[in-house]
């Protein structure tokens, strides 16, 4: 029974909590804010004072702002296509029956436990490398230059790593969306004459959209933020060609130690990623409904 | 066209064999019932007809035409599970085009077929909602528009009324049936209730561990079992076997009386005591204990006989069912 006081007794419970994520959450965010409109540099920090909006104009005026803004979109959007292609796929094989599935399914998610900066490592260095790398060794044994990977597709480089992480992730909800598909549905199919391919089309796949979503919303958050893998691999070079701009906002704070431009930057960042939320949530949120 | 031949057909997974050779003659347009205790064999036959399953050795002629080796949708059967199967993201208009759609038929063709089978069905106002939003009833009208607008030689129904409450599986029962006539297709249905399959077969096929105990048409199988098996197991309530002197008497091993022919009248040779009597009105049912031993006795209307009362019983020479040794009927 819910009654009045009961209500505000589980209102008053909760109270700290919330209290406390909304602090967690609001001060930063307000400090940012804060920072983002002064002349805070940790080089010269006797001058300080407000400097209206001089911060996000100086971003805008940027010469690698909007190179970074799109590198930023053609991080999260190839990663997302290719976890989710090559996921489906990966989880359809894995689905089969197959002696040892179980070591199989492991090994498959492994990736997923490797810590970014060690993944980009890897890949850099035994992978991609021009002279010790896995990939220079193939072309030389086929005849070829080894490709230069990092110097000449920088940011195709960047987005193979990531993706490279996040498979397992997209894998593992994908096949357990697969797997709670009913084979009676299969079967109907089957016997209503749709061959292989139709049976994926117009039965598995509409089963799968909605883990589809939840991969697509999860990957997106966390692919927006993605520095670790630039920062070990190509320092958001050459040039400027992979930078992003979380990598942007860490050059401002750390090597030009500009707060007031780094926090404007950061706001830029919640901004932008308010909007593609925005976007994904409307485009993509009625898959989660029913 | 619907003629199903299965010659010697085995089915094993792996050591466990779970049809033993196994022939049976399915006639165009017949409505034949596959009935037998759960763990039977009838589903695992139905999916070996259907080509979901396949068989270990021997042969499936369906019209003539060996079909042993045909993927399913070849075999030219339509199918209704037990879950409907229905595809979840697609309205019923779509569900029942589904298999038009993948035969690559006309988009005209495609609707006239699917107003045709939604008009039979009774779906008409249904067909733009998806199958969430139907009652299980309209769930099953569905997978069976699904199969109908195919067309096929036959129908194959796996235990299409189980998940259905009692009252709609009896309407449900008789709108298979009254399909069955109009539409006049050969009809193989799996089922574990014998009411459904002695109200609806022309013929049934009683399976027990993946042998056919007994092929035939409902009520002869109810006057002439051919062994212990169909004989418990067609009627309701079972059938009274009844071993010892008394079964002797009359020349066999096993003695088999339904409880529908057990009369209570004071001259009746046999005596015992009432342990429990279930009234519904129609009909009382008796579980008496007397010198034959356990009985279930059915006794029409109401008699007003109650726990304890000792009662004589008797049944006429010609409804009792005679048994030998090897559960054989004499």
């Amino acid at each position: 029974m819910s009654t009045q006081s009961t209500r505000l007794a589980s209102r008053l419970m909760v109270a700290p909590s919330v209290l406390l994520l909304l602090v967690w959450m609001i001060v930063p965010l307000a400090m940012t804010l804060y920072f983002s409109f002064r002349f805070y540099r940790l080089l010269s920090p006797d001058r300080t004072g407000w400097v209206g909006i001089n911060n996000y104009t100086w971003f805008f005026r940027a010469p690698d702002f909007w190179l970074a803004m799109f590198n930023t979109l053609a991080l999260v959007g190839g990663v997302l296509i290719i976890t989710v292609v090559l996921g489906t796929l990966i989880a359809l094989l894995i689905d089969q029956p197959v002696k040892g599935q179980g070591v199989l399914r492991i090994l498959v998610i492994a990736p997923f436990f490797v810590m970014p900066p060690v993944a980009a490592s890897i890949w850099e260095n035994l992978f991609m490398h021009p002279q010790n790398g896995l990939f220079a060794a193939a072309s030389k044994a086929l005849g070829y230059d080894p490709i230069l990977f990092l110097e000449h597709y920088p940011l195709l480089s960047v987005i193979g790593i990531v993706s490279w992480e996040w498979l397992p992730f997209a894998t593992l909800i994908l096949l357990t969306a697969m797997q709670s598909l009913s084979s009676e549905q299969l079967e109907a199919a089957e016997m209503d004459g749709a061959p292989a391919f139709a049976r994926f089309r117009y039965i598995v796949l509409p089963h799968l959209t909605r883990a589809i979503t939840v991969v697509i919303l999860i990957q997106t958050i966390f692919l927006l933020g993605i520095f670790g893998e630039i920062y070990t691999t190509t320092q958001g070079g050459p040039g400027s060609a992979s930078t992003t701009l979380p990598y942007m906002i860490f050059k401002q704070a750390i090597v030009a130690k500009d707060i007031g431009r780094a926090a404007a930057g950061g706001i830029i960042a919640v901004v932008l990623a308010n909007i593609i939320a925005f976007f994904l949530m409307r485009g993509m949120g009625r898959h989660l409904d029913n | 066209m619907g003629q199903i031949t299965l010659s010697s057909v085995t089915k094993s997974f792996g050591e466990v064999n779970v049809i033993p050779p196994l022939d049976l003659q399915i006639n165009d347009g017949e409505f034949v019932v596959f009935v037998g205790p759960s763990g039977c064999g009838k589903s695992t036959l139905l999916r070996l007809i259907a080509g979901l399953e396949d068989i270990s050795s021997g042969q499936i002629i369906i019209d003539g035409t060996d079909a042993t080796h045909a993927p399913p949708a070849q075999r030219g059967l339509a199918m209704v599970f037990q879950s409907y199967a229905l595809y979840p993201h697609m309205t019923v208009r779509k569900n029942i085009a589904f298999p038009l759609k993948m035969a690559k038929v006309p988009q005209a063709e495609q609707d006239r077929k699917v107003e045709n089978a939604a008009r039979i069905l009774n779906l008409g106002s249904y067909l733009d909602r998806r199958p969430g939003q139907l009652s299980g009833g309209q769930r099953q009208r569905v997978a069976i528009g699904r199969a109908i607008v195919r067309e096929p030689a036959a129908f194959l129904f796996d235990e299409p009324l189980s998940n259905l409450d009692a009252a709609l599986r009896v309407t449900m029962r008789q709108e298979i049936s009254e399909l069955h006539q109009s539409l006049k297709t050969t009809m193989i249905y799996v089922t574990h209730d014998q009411v459904e399959a002695m109200t609806m077969a022309d013929k049934i096929v009683v399976l027990n561990a993946g042998r056919i105990e007994q092929v035939g048409a409902p009520l002869e199988l109810y006057t002439k079992p051919r062994n212990l098996f169909v004989a418990g197991f067609i009627g309701s309530p079972k059938m009274n076997f009844i071993t010892g002197p008394e079964a002797q008497k009359h020349g066999c091993h096993t003695l088999g009386i339904r409880p529908e022919h057990i009369e209570v009248s004071a001259e009746g040779p046999w005596s015992g005591t009432i342990g429990l009597a279930e009234h519904l009105g129609s009909d009382t049912f008796l579980k008496v204990s007397s010198d034959l031993g356990e009985l279930t006795v059915r006794v029409p209307g109401e008699r007003g006989l109650h726990h304890g009362q000792t009662i004589r019983m008797g049944a006429p020479a010609d409804k009792l069912y005679r048994f030998d040794q090897n559960g054989l009927a004499l």
